[in-house]
């Protein structure tokens, strides 16, 4: 008896955890399954009406447009914040003097609600109240910045606030893994005579692929959940321009009484996580067990 | 000893019990609704000091945003959860959607209230029928106000100043507007949300279409007159009145929109009567700082009337407290009072009206004289016309109209379109 | 990259005009980014300080002609108003009451898993483990009603300890993997030797594990604080009226229905409401960072 406790303790510690999070996480997510299968309106129903509802969804010009929306959003913000990220974690590692203080000043961002940045950023993309009015009573009459309300570039006004809040997070853990990385390394390299420049890109950066790794994972579950921001700063507009997956799914389940639609748009997010994290996060534990 | 430990923990728990439940004799009410600030806070207080007058306890539940949008998130997550607010801030088809789902009853507790007092005859048959379940024969909600949606708001100084005088029909406000433009002032006042959009849009479709039209297209969804010409002529109308507004538009919000008239910075503003608060508050008055003009139409009416609903409950405090409210949200004195901070009108047609404004005055005229000509129509843009799937179908389409360079017949198509695949 | 070595020192001396120019050019770049991250607080800041008048003729980014605080007054403690006043000050306490035990609970049961995970490892474990994760990406939109029902059969629906149990379900995802990436590049050794002197799983987690996960425990909590704070999502949907946490609150103040708006009001109120958030970041930063680098990025 004392010889199976100790053998399965383990287990027995991580169940209650488990047991939660099957019924918490996969629980639900049958039941969202299950239910975008039936007519659901206003509340959940339970009674089978075949494929309907992800027909509807499929023939919604708005899905279009949150869809190819969430795909413009996704690349631009995880290349740009990694880029960005990158960038500043080399040069904040140059050893200067004012290191903790522009750290901080890069990492705050993160701090604030999607609420608070949307409310900060609307007001500054505004083309009557912000930038453009600035520039405009410093003289400069011709200068337009009317990104927020043009439905073309309402898109990137999200990418501009989401990428203010994000990129130093991402800076963060480009600098920890810096960090990390053996000083001998980069001194050697710089005694058989390479630049700066070359090592990072040849020798530094390569080794920093479980961190890319990382930051790709974070970003994209950002991105795919973002909600908050988009209400704060657009609420999907002007028209439906600037429309999300997420805000999509929460209009049509509680606004619109489209609970059936709403479940299949968010079937079709789990799966669009699953294909994109799944294959990653095996390869990688993968890896893992093979180099313990 | 067990024994006594046992008894004790179970008077303590008891005694606890009691102590903690509230005030048995007037009901407890929890009441979700989304006015928070302003006038509309003022006149909400009104309903609770009542309430408590009458030995009930209120617990406040506001969830402010987007019209009401935040709130349902947090009203479908306590249905859902078994646990209802007494009464939530749900208006128009919207009721009668909450009773198929069977949440509201039977039994109806407010509707024996109703009978009591004998609803049905202080009230207008067609606001009667919005406020029934179970196949409009119960009551399960009760009306505080009527608010008119066509209204134009407009700076009285500027039209002056630029020789001009209320218009009367569509093409007279737009040559007002276009003389406007040239002399630099925004002629229309316009924060592009959708239900903003939405609500322009039904004024325009009411005075360009006409009555007959908005009832077919509107309200019944009638395919031939959703699809037709007379459509193609009100998106031709939506599409004049976007030039007339500023680059700042959208997403801007209405209170900031109604700023700019009472500023002088616009002129005019299409948005319901609760605008008025906003003059109200500045000190403005109507007749001399501002005009309350109804939008263009031959002689029609868009109301949108609050309400509360009441949910089917456990326990006798609540459904106390339910059949205490819905008889205090019908009081004389309480409609009077409420709407007088509201901006709007009593839904009682018995409450006398001498205290009201001139705005508030015309619109009750107007309220009878369109009752009896057709011209009454519900508004379609405030969820008083249409369940919520096919007002958001038909609002999506208005809004992404407005807000591009789409044509009047490929809205035209789209708008039928979307309909037919809402349904 | 200490230049102790009298080799490097030649090198670095004959580039010396060079690296004064990178040197500038690394300023530069480092100041523009600066900008960029700091307007946004400046506006905020700059404009709660403002007069309404002030905000309607002047631009954003002036100074305020004379400072004034009644802002900040009206978004703490309300105008006085008997009807419609929302403030901050009571909600402040209820997030607090929320926040200290999901933050505590999620992250001991995390550092729980995580040890269970990488030192004891069993069959199953990494697929374990993938299911854990999976918890990170659901959009909680999507299982707001099936958690509501859920929470009214648990008799919390409308509670304080409903908003403490979601958050905890939903920060157990997070906080084992933080703590498992932490274990993992922790020798085995120490567990072992541990083993051989006859501690139990238990005595090992608390006497061995815990005294050296000083900062993974610190990335864990400052993740967690921010994220429960900050959620607005369930807490409006799951806590009501005066038991609302602080960012409900917020949300009444700026968006409410009528009358005009005050921008000072509002951006007074934002910045009350991330100011533990921010503080805690200012203050910890640095062990934010040091917790990163000891070991939680590695994948």
């Amino acid at each position: 008896m004392f010889y199976w406790l100790q053998k399965n303790l383990p287990r027995i510690v991580i169940s209650p955890s488990f047991a939660v999070i099957l019924w918490f996480v996969y629980g639900f997510i049958i039941w969202t399954f299950y239910v975008s299968f039936t007519k659901s309106k206003m509340l959940p129903r339970y009674d089978f009406w075949g494929i309907q509802q992800h027909f509807r969804l499929w023939s919604n010009m708005r899905w279009y447009t949150a869809v190819e929306n969430l795909l413009i959003f996704t690349v631009l913000f995880v290349v740009l914040c990694i880029l960005i990220g990158i960038l500043l974690a080399i040069l904040l590692d140059q050893k200067i003097r004012t290191e903790g203080f522009l750290r901080t000043i890069y990492l705050y961002p993160m701090a604030l609600s999607f609420i608070v940045t949307g409310t900060a950023w609307k007001w500054i993309l505004n083309p009557t109240l912000g930038i453009q009015k600035l520039f405009r009573d410093l003289g400069f009459t011709d200068f337009t910045f009317d990104w927020l309300v043009n439905r073309e570039m309402s898109i990137y006004t999200i990418v501009i606030a989401a990428v203010w809040q994000s990129s130093g997070f991402v800076m963060a853990l480009f600098l920890a893994g810096l960090r990390s990385v053996d000083d001998e390394i980069i001194k050697a390299a710089k005694i058989d005579g390479a630049g700066l420049y070359s090592i990072y890109i040849t020798i530094i950066l390569p080794m920093l692929r479980p961190v890319f790794m990382s930051s790709i994972v974070i970003l994209i579950h950002i991105s795919i959940k973002s909600y908050d921001l988009v209400i704060a700063l657009t609420a999907g507009g002007p028209g439906t321009s600037s429309d999300m997956p997420a805000v999509f799914m929460t209009q049509m389940a509680f606004h619109r009484s489209e609970i059936g639609m709403a479940s299949a748009s968010a079937v079709m997010m789990f799966l669009t996580v699953l294909a994109i994290i799944v294959p990653y996060l095996y390869s990688e534990l993968r890896r893992q067990d093979a180099s313990r | 000893m067990l024994k006594q430990v046992l008894i004790s923990t179970a008077g303590f728990l008891f005694a606890t019990a009691v102590s903690l439940s509230p005030a048995m004799a007037g009901g407890e009410a929890e009441v979700l609704h989304w006015w928070t600030s302003g006038g509309e806070a003022a006149a909400l207080k009104v309903l609770k000091d009542d309430f408590a007058g009458n030995g009930g306890t209120w617990k406040d539940m506001p969830v402010a945003g987007g019209g009401g949008d935040a709130a349902m998130q947090t009203l479908k997550a306590r249905v859902v959860a078994g646990d209802p607010p007494t009464a939530a801030q749900i208006k128009g088809p919207s009721i009668q959607e909450w009773d198929d789902e069977g949440v509201v009853g039977p039994p109806y507790h407010v509707d024996a209230v109703a009978k009591a007092q004998n609803w049905d005859s202080l009230l207008s048959a067609q606001v009667a029928n919005h406020m029934k379940c179970d196949g409009f024969t119960k009551y399960c909600a009760a009306p505080v106000n009527i608010h008119r949606i066509d209204w134009f708001w407009a700076n009285k100084k500027v039209l002056d100043a630029h020789g001009l005088t209320m218009p009367t029909s569509w093409d007279e406000f737009n040559a007002a507007a276009s003389k406007l433009q040239a002399a630099g002032i925004i002629p229309l006042a316009h924060g592009s949300q959708p239900w903003q959009d939405a609500t322009v849009f039904e004024a325009v479709a009411l005075g360009v279409g006409g009555n007959e039209f908005y009832q077919k297209a509107i309200v019944e969804l009638n395919m031939d007159a959703l699809s037709g010409a007379t459509m193609v002529k009100v998106f031709d109308q939506m599409r004049t009145l976007q030039g007339f507004t500023d680059e700042g538009a959208p997403g801007r919000d209405w209170n900031v929109a109604t700023g700019m008239v009472m500023e002088g910075k616009a002129a005019f503003q299409i948005m319901g009567d609760w605008a008025k608060g906003e003059f109200t508050n500045a000190g403005l008055k109507p007749g001399i700082d501002y005009y309350c003009l109804p939008t263009p139409s031959d002689h029609g009416y868009l109301y949108n009337v609050d309400s509360f609903i009441f949910y089917s409950m456990d326990g006798k405090s609540k459904i106390e407290g339910q059949k205490l409210l819905g008889s205090l949200m019908m009081g004389k004195n309480f409609q009077k009072v409420f709407n007088l901070y509201k901006g709007s009108i009593p839904a009682r047609l018995d409450v006398p009206m001498d205290e009201f404004d001139m705005c508030a005055k015309g619109s009750a005229a107007d309220l009878n004289y369109s009752a009896m000509t057709g011209g009454l129509q519900p508004s379609f843009a405030h969820g008083m016309a249409l369940r919520l799937a096919q007002k958001g179908a038909i609002q999506d389409v208005v809004t992404e109209h407005f807000n591009s360079n789409m044509s009047s017949h490929e809205a035209t198509r789209r708008l039928a379109q979307a309909v037919k695949a809402s349904l | 990259m200490q230049a102790a070595d009298p080799q490097l020192q030649a090198l670095e001396r004959s580039t010396s005009h060079k690296r004064t120019f990178y040197r500038w050019l690394l300023f530069l770049i480092l100041g523009v980014f600066g900008i960029y991250y700091l307007t946004p607080m400046y506006v905020m800041i700059i404009t709660s300080l403002k007069s309404m008048e002030e905000i309607r003729q002047g631009n954003l980014m002036t100074l305020p002609k004379e400072i004034i605080f009644d802002a900040w007054k009206i978004a703490w403690s309300g105008r006085g108003y008997d009807a419609g006043d929302v403030f901050l000050r009571p909600f402040f306490w209820n997030s607090t009451k929320m926040v200290i035990p999901a933050v505590f609970l999620s992250t001991f049961l995390g550092a729980l898993n995580g040890y269970a995970l990488t030192k004891w490892r069993f069959k199953g474990d990494n697929m374990v483990f993938l299911l854990f994760l999976f918890g990170c990406f659901i959009p909680y939109q999507a299982i707001l009603l099936p958690m509501a029902r859920t929470l009214g059969m648990l008799g919390i629906s409308n509670s304080i300890t409903g908003l403490v149990v979601v958050h905890t379900v939903y920060g157990l995802s997070f906080t084992t993997l933080f703590f498992r990436n932490y274990y993992v590049s922790i020798s085995d050794e120490i567990i072992k030797s541990a083993r051989i002197d006859g501690a139990g799983f238990f005595k090992i987690f608390f006497k061995v594990l815990l005294p050296i996960s000083s900062p993974i425990i610190v990335v864990t909590v400052i993740w967690q604080f921010t994220n429960i704070w900050n959620d607005f999502l369930f807490g409006s949907s799951f806590s009501f009226g005066e038991a609302a946490p602080i960012q409900v609150a917020l949300n009444n103040m700026v968006l409410t229905s009528t009358s005009v708006k005050q921008y000072n009001v509002d951006m007074a109120a934002a910045f009350i409401a991330g100011f533990p958030t921010l503080i805690v970041y200012i203050l910890a930063g640095k062990y934010f960072i040091r917790g990163l680098t000891a070991g939680s990025v590695k994948g």
